[in-house]
């Protein structure tokens, strides 16, 4: 059996376990773990003298249409692959005990995992796309059954508005296939890569335009962001740490795997639609983040307004800014994971994520409070972790674009998006204030207990694994930029 | 094997199956259902060594019978979905003794399990129907024999005003028929298909209004049969208040072969192109409106059988959908591969819908809060086929509207395929409504008792589930089935 196969098939089978009745804990955690360990091995077994797709195997399903279930991965989707395993384990990790149906709980989860981790090892258009659609349900009742507030209106919005987008996407999908000239067609994402590098593959603005919006609603771009919020806000912790930090990453995947090497003239084409509309994610969004009044709604907006630099890197179209998008998802997914996951112990310890009511608390949990400073740290993008090189990178991306003469429409926004820095620091810092010093809230009480030591190791390695790539980027990128190595 | 003799074995399993209610006496009548159940499975499997090399083609018969693929694969599809409506009806009993006015213990449900045959046997006819005739006649056959079957609880009323609107309004679908292959007739002379078609290019332009003006009337009639917007309005209503095997058997068999009809017709009137220029923008306009339809209208429905009957309209919409696109080179398939598709979830649907409705007391949605608490695999199975319904992707029904969508877009119908796409949005709504009500919603009585399972249901629930995932991940075996 092939390793990523295995990959797949472990969360799969661990969440078929946890619905026919097993001790759902204890075996979700193992099957994350080794799942998290087979994705260790597999980027430390992955040649990269050699490069491009290795580990691949191929099952012609329809022969008819090239529907293949065919499996293989690149230093890209490794990266990714790590993400998921990573976040999966921590999320199974600081799940709450004594939630009521606990087997349900925990498959769902596994499911999430199961899509995305099924849709970046997938190098078959059709189960790209499958795989990621598998993810949605559970969503819906990991919302719908878990969630807090205004949970079930939540759970329809969401799920609405990313079939809506997934229906957009599988338009330009079916509209990409068809563009590729008869005797060619393929499903194969590889052999997409190349006819599209290699100018054969021209499907056209129109395609472009339903691919950008179809990745771009499950992504969260300005103006179609108002879903993510809500959902992360009303999510148990552990399905927003999954959906925000590794799910969401799979529209960004898709740009960098499908549409930058076969849309190039395109993305130029329209940059200023894309500028103008990241723009409106790390400015609007970022003021609208700054006017949170809760912690979770925060969070969300939050790292809607950090798709902006996804989305910079994007269109800057060349190595630098692309190898800064991709390490990039890599240290957002941590990043917003360790947050949720700190989130939903704060709501758990005062029952309200209110910045009125709270206050204080690191008087109280030290250890919370210290770990949560970190992942503040690390949101905004201070450097020595992962965010801050994946951010710089992309400002110099964009920079780039179009150098010397009077400033250009990359240069501009560029411009403004640094101030996105600022109000990141603005919000995270004040919300760590409010929360963590000052005054005592009306909330906090003397016998608030500390983090729990599984929820504090879950979360140290994720910050500890932010550090290490923060400090030492290369090891990531050595994976990330051969994968970019055919643009200028 | 000839294949004539398909229809001769059924017809004949029926009237055996009369003649042992006849004589068995009082009791469960069980052993009618199996008897029938084998009898049908034992021609579904016979069917695959029909040969229509066998059939005489100087004989009288040839004019109107054909054993092409198409009608081979329409025979082994009504043959399963009967097999299947008799489980459900198994299931069902209980309901349906309690709406006769019975003297003693299982009068009048012999007959209840034995009429669907003679309708399976009417639509293996119709299956084969080249000639207008013969289409006319088949049709019949199937349709009074739903006319009892919708009809068949007669204590309830909704059953009766169920009875009465599809006695009525297939008897004005008939008229439509008729008058319709009348003006056909006048025009060509000729009642067959294949002869009409080959005709067609000769004829005076001056004929076309006429032509097309019989051709109209014919649509409507169809339309009816596989309630295509606006000849819709029957549905809902019938499909609440006809037991719930019976609405099934509408949905799925009556329906499908409606469509193969209706293909044939289409193909016949389609070798000129004059007259496709004039037939695909009205068809365009019914796809449309069967689409957003039987769509939007299932958003509000608090009856699973309602939603389900809306839901079928919607289904509706995207085959009419592929047969828009039928001049692309795999919309053939794609249109039957997407009743096979709809064949398996609907009927999932339905049967798992019996069984919940027996135990709590009715099919609204309501009635099914809660599942996951009762009974996690029924609710489990419904939860699958709803997702198949909505299109979600590894299950069989998000292959067939891919491959239909695929041909659409091929052709290049661009306003359908958007309006295609918000109408599947809507459906992942309604569909949800009832993945919420088993999951979400507490359970009206949370003492209630599990619901228990023939062994039969049990058996075919599960093959069904598993036939949605296969079929929607590994389809090769079945596309290389196809015609």
């Amino acid at each position: 059996m092939s390793p990523l196969l295995s990959l797949i098939l472990i969360p799969l089978v661990t969440a078929a376990f946890c619905m026919a009745g097993a001790a759902p804990r204890r075996i979700s955690l193992f099957g994350a773990g080794a799942n998290l360990f087979l994705s260790l091995y597999l980027l430390t077994s992955y040649n990269l003298e050699i490069g491009g797709f290795q580990f691949v195997s191929e099952n012609i399903l329809v022969p008819a249409y090239g529907i293949s279930f065919s499996l293989g991965a690149d230093g890209l989707s490794l990266v990714l692959l790590l993400l998921a395993t990573l976040v999966t384990f921590a999320a199974v990790w600081v799940s709450p005990q004594g939630e009521k149906f606990p087997g349900m709980f925990y498959a769902c989860l596994l499911f999430i995992s199961t899509g995305a981790i099924g849709a970046f090892a997938s190098i078959d258009l059709f189960f790209f796309y499958a795989f990621h659609e598998l993810a949605l349900i559970p969503t819906f009742l990991l919302i719908g059954i878990w969630g807090s507030g205004d949970r079930q209106r939540v759970a329809w919005k969401v799920t609405i508005y990313l079939a809506l987008g997934s229906f957009i996407l599988l338009l330009g999908l079916i509209g990409l296939w068809l563009a590729v000239p008869e005797g060619l067609r393929t499903l194969d994402i590889r052999l997409l890569q190349q006819l599209g590098t290699a100018g054969i593959l021209t499907p056209g603005p129109v395609v472009y335009l339903l691919l950008l919006f179809g990745f771009g609603i499950l992504i969260a771009l300005f103006p179609f962001h108002t879903w993510a919020p809500e959902a992360y806000a009303s999510a148990p912790a552990p399905a927003a740490m999954l959906h925000a930090g590794v799910l969401k990453k799979f529209g960004l995947y898709g740009l960098l795997r499908l549409v930058v090497p076969i849309f190039p003239q395109e993305i130029q084409q329209f940059a200023h639609l894309v500028l103008v509309l990241l723009a409106g994610n790390i400015l609007y969004v970022g003021f609208v983040t700054i006017a949170q009044k809760r912690l979770d709604l925060m969070l969300g907006y939050s790292s809607v307004m950090h798709m902006g630099y996804a989305f910079l890197g994007f269109v800057a179209l060349n190595q630098l800014g692309l190898g800064g998008m991709s390490l990039m998802l890599f240290a957002h997914g941590l990043t917003v994971a360790t947050l949720f996951a700190l989130c939903g112990e704060i709501s758990r310890r005062t029952g309200t994520l209110e910045f009125s009511e709270l206050g204080g608390l690191a008087g109280i949990t030290p250890r919370l409070g210290l770990l949560f400073g970190f992942a503040a740290m690390a949101s905004v993008g201070l450097p020595g972790f992962a965010t801050f090189a994946g951010e710089i990178m992309i400002f110099f991306g964009a920079f780039a674009h179009g150098a010397g003469g009077s400033f250009n429409w990359f240069q501009t926004i560029t411009a403004l998006s640094l101030w996105g820095v600022v109000i990141s620091a603005v919000y995270m810092l004040r919300a760590y204030r409010n929360i963590f010093w000052g005054a005592r809230g009306s909330a906090i009480k003397d016998e608030t207990a500390d983090l729990s030591s599984g929820v504090r190791w879950a979360v140290i390695i994720l910050i500890a694994v932010l550090l290490l790539t923060g400090f030492r980027p290369g090891l990531l990128l050595d994976y990330l930029n051969p994968v970019f190595a055919y643009l200028p | 094997m000839n294949p004539l003799y398909l229809e001769v074995s059924v017809v004949v399993l029926g009237i055996i199956l009369f003649m042992v209610e006849a004589f068995s006496g009082a009791g469960s009548k069980r052993s009618i259902v199996y008897i029938g159940f084998i009898g049908l499975l034992g021609i579904l499997a016979a069917t695959f060594f029909a040969d229509p090399a066998l059939l005489d083609s100087s004989a009288a018969y040839a004019r109107f019978y054909s054993a092409d693929p198409l009608a081979i694969f329409l025979k082994q599809f009504t043959l399963l979905t009967t097999a299947v409506v008799l489980v459900m009806a198994l299931e069902y009993a209980p309901t349906v003794e309690a709406g006769l006015p019975a003297e003693r213990r299982g009068a009048g449900l012999g007959e209840f399990y034995t009429l669907p045959i003679f309708a399976c046997a009417g639509l293996m006819w119709m299956a084969s129907a080249v000639d207008f005739v013969m289409i006319f006649v088949s049709l019949e056959l199937v349709t009074i024999t739903l006319y009892i079957l919708v009809s068949y609880l007669r204590r309830n009323e909704n059953s009766l005003e169920a009875g009465t609107k599809y006695l009525v309004l297939g008897a004005l679908s008939t008229g439509f028929l008729v008058y319709g292959i009348t003006w056909i007739y006048g025009v060509t002379g000729q009642f067959h298909l294949a002869t009409i078609a080959a005709k067609l290019p000769a004829l005076d332009q001056a004929t076309a209004p006429a032509l097309l003006f019989g051709f109209g009337l014919v649509l409507v009639a169809l339309g009816f049969k596989i309630s295509a917007a606006p000849f819709q309005f029957w549905v809902p209503d019938v499909y609440q208040g006809a037991p719930t095997p019976v609405a099934a058997f509408l949905a799925v068999a009556s329906k499908a072969a409606g469509f193969i009809v209706l293909i044939r017709v289409i193909q016949t009137f389609f070798v000129v192109p004059a007259l496709q220029e004039k037939i695909l923008p009205l068809l365009a306009v019914i796809t449309g409106a069967t689409m957003i339809f039987g769509n939007l209208a299932a958003i509000p429905q608090g009856n699973l059988k309602r939603l389900l009957a809306y839901s079928s309209i919607g289904h509706a919409g995207y085959l009419l959908l592929g047969i828009v696109s039928i001049s692309a080179p795999f919309a053939g398939t794609a249109i039957v591969f997407y009743l096979v598709a709809y064949l398996v979830m609907t009927l999932l649907a339905f049967l798992v819908t019996t069984i919940v409705a027996q135990a709590t007391g009715g099919d609204d949605i309501a009635n099914f809060n809660g599942l996951n608490r009762r009974a996690p695999h029924l609710a489990f199975a419904l939860m699958l086929s709803m997702l198949s319904l909505a299109g979600l992707p590894l299950t069989a029904g998000f292959l067939g509207k891919l491959f239909i969508f695929e041909c659409a877009i091929e052709e290049q119908h661009w306003i359908l395929v958007i309006l295609g796409i918000i109408t599947v949005a809507a459906g992942f709504y309604y569909y949800l409504k009832v993945i919420r009500a088993m999951y979400w919603q507490q359970p009206t009585d949370p003492d209630a008792p599990e619901i228990e399972v023939g062994g039969p249901a049990k058996l075919t629930i599960a093959l069904l589930c598993a036939l949605i995932i296969w079929i929607g991940v590994y389809p090769a075996p079945l596309l290389s089935l196809l015609p």
